[in-house]
């Protein structure tokens, strides 16, 4: 058997595999493009029909042997078909690769299919979205089960199973149901994993009958029936035994396998278990099995545009030419404020050099680190940020100095490689000192996300972060006279621990020695109180707890519960008495706060309302916001105003639903967003366009959002939309004398103008209005109020 | 209450309000025109001018409140200075008046005045009292968040209902179908209640579903074993919504009361400033 030996072989035919097999095709290198699904590109097939494909980022230059520009999601799916064509590619579809032994020059890749590719070099592309989970029962290669439904009109009459519980089940079965007979396959009893505006739709369609659910039933089989009216039998195990459902069309929605463990067994190596985490590639995309390279979304560049220019650069690599990256001239331009000579190499190189915290980063990964930064040059007496800003990005020293202002009487001098900012960085709250810059001072800012991917993918920068945070810590709260050197011994003896949400930190009435910094997270103090657990107050990230034991008292005076994922920083009795022997004062200071502390519990306890309250705001989710909106429905007249003012200084869409959301007494939670210490909608926004910003720390959505939706699903409280701008301001005086216009306050339109697109919209905090949240300034009576956490406790009697 | 606008910024504007009030007032106890007080002496005009701009400004809350993007201070610091500046026009226009009324448009200005004012404070009460009542009334939810009980309660005694007796369920369903709730402005805010239920092939008045309610109660008493049961279940639940639409119609007309107010209070400002105009006129005119 002869077997064909490629120079290249291409996994995965998203845009960052076309172009690299494209490129192949145009040098007329010997490749093949290997593609799981029946077409290419998948993951943009999966887009919504009729989406608008956005180019971010604009400022970079494409690179690539076939076309892409913004446009319809069909368009740019047949312009990447035809340059396929046009050069002549090899593709083969359905040719999943399960597997690669082999390496560098004679590499095999095993398919699910049993057939064997073999390759000199491979160019790894297949992206993050993993394939379907598939049903795992004897029978599921049937032909009518599918596990993607993309118009569900096309479908009438039919009989249809839809088995899973999540978003995407739920979403379809209801489709579905207009012209079918549907029914949902759920393993367990109820759906635990849907959004509730989903929860509400399925369950009342169950309720209506318009879909059969069957809960905690799992298919065991499938049966094929030939020449009969059904296509065959789904065999399902149910609480009562077994049922056979006799259907046309079988939709698997189970989810995706992460393609991690499939990459790992390709020998690929990730530099920790952080499932954000990405492969360590070298500046030229290569992983550390030799011949294999990685490009696209798994290797951490999530836009279409960069897949395709890595997908061309790696082919130049592999062929030993020398190309200079697409995102080169954008470093040069960041650059062109230093007063270096050099070129852009040799800066990075510098600055990994300079700065250890980077030092261990690998080239590609910092090179990307340095696309999202910003370099300053400052002047001195600069300030980088004040104590008590809400900003959270990252700074390192790369030329002069810097001085951390910690009270008037003690300033911190740091030089080249320090950095600063970890603080804010890690709890997402306000900076606790100012920095002013010193002589000859040059910066490097990065924003907090980036930051965060790096901490998730190498362990040194994150222990090295760590440390510094606890020990600057101790600093700022204990001994601020104490110099960081001697505090060092007490720091190395602090030990970080991680709380679940609603994981109890201390037991009341239990015996503790240890003091905890409340580092990222909030907390909730409660005593018992005749078996019912009372809430006294709640703590955000920065405070402490547990203080009393260190001065004796080693019985917990309260419970303490974290109300989110919280992480603190724990100090012993031992370390403790070290601190106390260092810094005088300390123990007098710690003793009367701890008398406030008690005198607050009482006035808490007193109030009315206190315990269910707070307890409410909790099961809100308001542990981790930075700031909510809140509505006092004793004041409020219902007239609309803040909705109004909103819509009116935000395109023409409210950011917030004054009726939605529940009520405890006569405190209102409206549906708006609350700013998250940690925002969940940041997560996975492959513009970057969301961000933390001003001096609230708001979390902002900016204009290069692609309208990918991820947001919206991420985001827990279903506060953000995909809406469209309107284009019409209102105008009082025409509204009012002439009845022209619209009324000021209204304006939100249902559709867009040709090439424009949904985009997520939510509170900004109104970060343009000079004069702050127009909501809340709108408001006639003042029901309308945007509390930080620690203000919560001021709506208690 | 301590974010109202009532007390905004510590009361500020009740303090400033009083203290122009008293100036006002030891001022006009002070001064000693030749004539009797009136419009026309140099006190009654200086009083005159400030209480015109006074109405022209308190207009113009108007088009505050709507100026969303910008604009000076919290729609909640002008209302409260709204409500004390508003009162305090009430006594400036008074003294301006000199306590001379007479059948003529000076006097229409200063009783249109007052009307606003008088509706002003009713408004104010309102304000204070109506949006904590009901959302007691509502236990803490929205109107919304009642119909959809009701909404569900509905199919829920259908359901009951359709395992009895069919002119049970002929009773009920005629009764649900024929439930009747808001209607014009009069309605809302007497309560008015225009539900019927068909009774023996006859429509007849089920206001408060009370008919509805003591049929089935009757019938319950005559029921034996399954459908004594039901019969029970469905006068619980019957007597479930007939507490929800209470609690609604009580909504509706509370938030009538609260809304119709300022179908007076702008109007009649707007009234006031055609008289206001007029009066100034002829003043001017006659002078
Ligand atoms: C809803 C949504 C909207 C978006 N909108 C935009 C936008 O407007 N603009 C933009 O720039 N980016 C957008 N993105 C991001 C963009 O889709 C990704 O960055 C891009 O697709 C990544 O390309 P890739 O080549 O790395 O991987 P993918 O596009 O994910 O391609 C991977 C390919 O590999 C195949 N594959 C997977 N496993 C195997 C295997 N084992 N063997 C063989 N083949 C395999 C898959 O079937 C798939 O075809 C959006 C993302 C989403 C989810
Ligand atoms: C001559 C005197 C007054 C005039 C001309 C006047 C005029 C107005 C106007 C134009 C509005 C705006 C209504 C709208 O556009 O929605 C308003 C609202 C209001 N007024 Fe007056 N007013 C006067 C006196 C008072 C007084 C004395 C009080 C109370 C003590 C009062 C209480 C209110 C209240 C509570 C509102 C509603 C505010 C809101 O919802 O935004 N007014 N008034
Ligand atoms: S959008 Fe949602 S996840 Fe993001 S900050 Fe706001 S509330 Fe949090
Ligand atoms: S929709 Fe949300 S996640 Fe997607 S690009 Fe826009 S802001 Fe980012
Ligand atoms: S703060 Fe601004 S953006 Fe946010 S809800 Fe209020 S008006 Fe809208």
């Amino acid at each position: 058997m002869e077997v064909n030996l490629y120079e290249i072989a291409v996994i995965g035919a998203g845009p960052g595999g076309l172009s690299a097999a494209a490129r192949c095709a145009e040098l007329d290198i010997p490749h093949v493009l290997l593609e799981s699904s029946p077409k290419i590109a998948n993951t943009i097939q999966k887009y919504q029909k009729g989406k608008h494909v956005m180019d971010e980022p604009g400022i970079l230059p494409l690179r690539s042997p076939v076309g892409f520009v913004a446009g319809k999601r069909e368009e740019i799916l047949s312009v990447w078909e035809d340059g396929l064509t046009h050069h002549k590619v090899k593709v083969e579809y359905g040719a999943e690769a399960k597997s690669i032994s082999g390496q560098k020059g004679d590499f095999t890749i095993g398919l699910v299919s049993g057939k064997e590719v073999k390759a000199k070099h491979i160019i790894l592309g297949i992206g993050l979205q993993g394939n379907p989970r598939q049903l795992g029962v004897p029978g599921d290669q049937a032909d009518f089960i599918q596990y993607q439904l993309d118009d569900p009109d096309e479908y009438s009459g039919e009989s249809i199973a839809v088995v899973g519980a999540g978003d995407a089940a739920i979403e379809n079965a209801i489709a579905l149901s207009k012209n079918n007979k549907v029914c949902i396959i759920n393993r367990k009893d109820e759906f635990a994993r849907a959004k509730e505006g989903n929860l509400n739709l399925i369950l009342a369609a169950i309720e209506s009958g318009a879909v059969q659910g069957f809960y905690s039933s799992s298919p065991t089989a499938v049966e094929v029936l030939e020449g009969e009216e059904f296509r065959g039998n789904l065999v399902l195990s149910t609480d009562v035994g077994e049922e056979k459902i006799p259907v046309h069309r079988v939709i698997g929605r189970l989810g995706a396998i992460p393609p991690r463990k499939l990459v790992e067994s390709f020998g690929i190596e990730f530099p920790n278990k952080d499932m954000s985490a990405i492969p360590a590639l070298t500046s030229e995309y290569e992983s550390n099995v030799p011949g294999i390279y990685v490009i696209g979304a798994l290797g951490g560049y999530p836009l279409i545009k960069q897949a395709m220019n890595q997908g061309y650069e790696a082919v130049a690599y592999i062929l030993g030419h020398d190309v200079k990256p697409a995102d080169h001239g954008l470093i040069e331009d960041k650059f062109k404020v230093l007063p270096y000579t050099e070129d852009v190499d040799h800066i990075l190189k510098l600055m990994q050099e300079r700065i250890p915290i980077f030092s261990s980063v690998n080239a590609l990964l910092f090179r990307e680190l340095i696309l999202d930064s910003n370099v300053h040059v400052k002047q001195a007496g600069d300030v980088v940020f004040a104590k008590d800003d809400y900003s959270s990005s990252f700074y390192t020293v790369l030329e002069g100095e810097i001085k951390t202002i910690i009270n008037a009487d003690l300033t911190i001098l740091s030089g080249v490689g320090a950095f600063t900012g970890e603080g804010s960085l890690i709890s997402g709250r306000r900076r606790s000192a100012t920095v002013i810059a010193g002589e000859n001072c040059i910066l490097i800012e990065t924003p907090r996300r980036t930051m965060n991917k790096l901490i998730a993918s190498i362990d040194m920068v994150k222990r090295v972060l760590d440390e510094t945070f606890i020990v600057r810590q101790i600093q700022t709260k204990f001994a601020p006279n104490t110099p960081i050197a001697e505090l060092e011994p007490i720091a190395s003896k602090a030990v970080i621990n991680l709380y679940a949400p609603n994981e109890v930190i201390m037991q009341e009435g239990g015996e503790g020695d240890t003091f905890h910094l409340i580092r990222k997270g909030s907390v909730t103090v409660s005593n018992n109180v005749d078996d019912v657990d009372v809430i006294r107050t709640y703590l955000p990230a920065g405070a402490d707890i547990g203080e009393m034991a260190l001065l004796g008292d080693t019985v917990r005076s309260a419970t303490i519960t974290a109300t989110v994922k919280t992480e603190t920083v724990s100090i012993d009795k031992q370390a403790f008495e070290l601190l106390l022997s260092r810094s005088p004062g300390l123990r007098e200071a710690l003793q009367a706060k701890t008398r406030s502390r008690h005198q607050q519990n009482i006035n808490i306890a007193g109030g009315d309302g206190a315990d269910g309250l707070l307890s409410f705001l909790m099961d809100q989710g308001l542990g981790e916001a930075t700031n909510a909106l809140v509505i006092d429905e004793n004041n409020c007249v219902g007239c609309d105003l803040c909705e109004q003012a909103c819509a009116a200084t935000h395109d023409g869409t409210s950011r917030l639903d004054r009726k939605a959301g529940p009520t405890h007494a006569h405190i209102h939670v409206p549906t708006s967003c609350r700013h998250c210490e940690d925002p969940h909608c940041m997560k996975d926004c492959p513009p970057n366009a969301i961000q933390r910003m001003g001096a609230g720390g708001e979390v902002v959505i900016g204009d290069t959002c692609i309208g990918c939706g991820n947001c919206e699903q991420n985001c827990p409280y279903g506060v953000i939309k995909m809406s469209y701008k309107s284009k019409a301001p209102a105008n009082f005086w025409q509204w009012m004398l002439f009845g022209i216009g619209l009324r000021p306050g209204k304006g939100a339109v249902a559709s867009g103008g040709e090439n424009e697109i949904k985009k997520a919209v939510k509170c900004d905090m109104c970060i343009d209005q000079s004069t702050g949240p127009a909501c809340v300034r709108s408001c006639p009576t003042g029901a309308a109020m945007r509390l930080s956490p620690e203000q919560f406790t001021n709506l208690i009697g | 209450m301590s974010n109202s606008f009532v007390s905004h910024a510590k009361g500020r504007y009740f303090w400033a309000a009083l203290a122009f009030v008293v100036v006002a007032v030891i001022i006009y106890g002070w001064h000693d025109p030749k004539q009797p007080p009136n419009g026309g002496t140099w006190y009654g005009y200086t009083l005159g001018t400030i209480g015109a701009l006074m109405i022209l400004w308190l207009l113009y809350l108007g088009k505050r409140k709507r100026n969303f993007a910008n604009g000076w201070g919290t729609t909640k610091g002008w209302v409260s200075a709204h409500i004390y500046f508003g009162t305090a026009l009430l006594i400036i226009g008074t003294l301006h008046t000199g306590f001379q009324f007479g059948w003529n448009i000076h006097t229409l200005a200063y009783v249109l005045m007052c009307l606003v004012i008088f509706s002003g404070f009713f408004g104010l009460y309102a304000y204070i009292v109506y949006p904590g009542s009901r959302n007691r009334l509502k236990s803490s939810q929205t109107l919304d968040d009642i119909f959809a009980q009701l909404e569900e309660l509905d199919l829920l005694v259908k359901k009951i209902v359709g395992k009895i007796s069919a002119d049970n369920q002929s009773l009920v369903t005629s009764a649900i179908n024929r439930t009747e709730f808001g209607g014009n402005v009069l309605d809302q805010l007497v309560a008015r209640d225009r539900s019927k239920v068909m009774l023996n092939g006859t429509l007849v008045d089920n206001r408060d579903q009370a008919v509805v309610v003591s049929q089935l109660v009757e019938r319950l008493t005559l029921a034996t074993g399954d459908e004594a049961q039901q019969l029970t279940t469905l006068v619980k639940e019957y007597s479930g919504r007939q507490r929800l639409l209470r609690i609604i119609r009580r909504d509706i007309r509370l938030n009538a009361i609260q809304e119709i107010w300022l179908m007076f209070h702008i109007p009649m400002s707007f009234g006031l400033l055609a008289a206001l105009a007029a009066h100034i006129v002829s003043v001017f005119i006659y002078w």
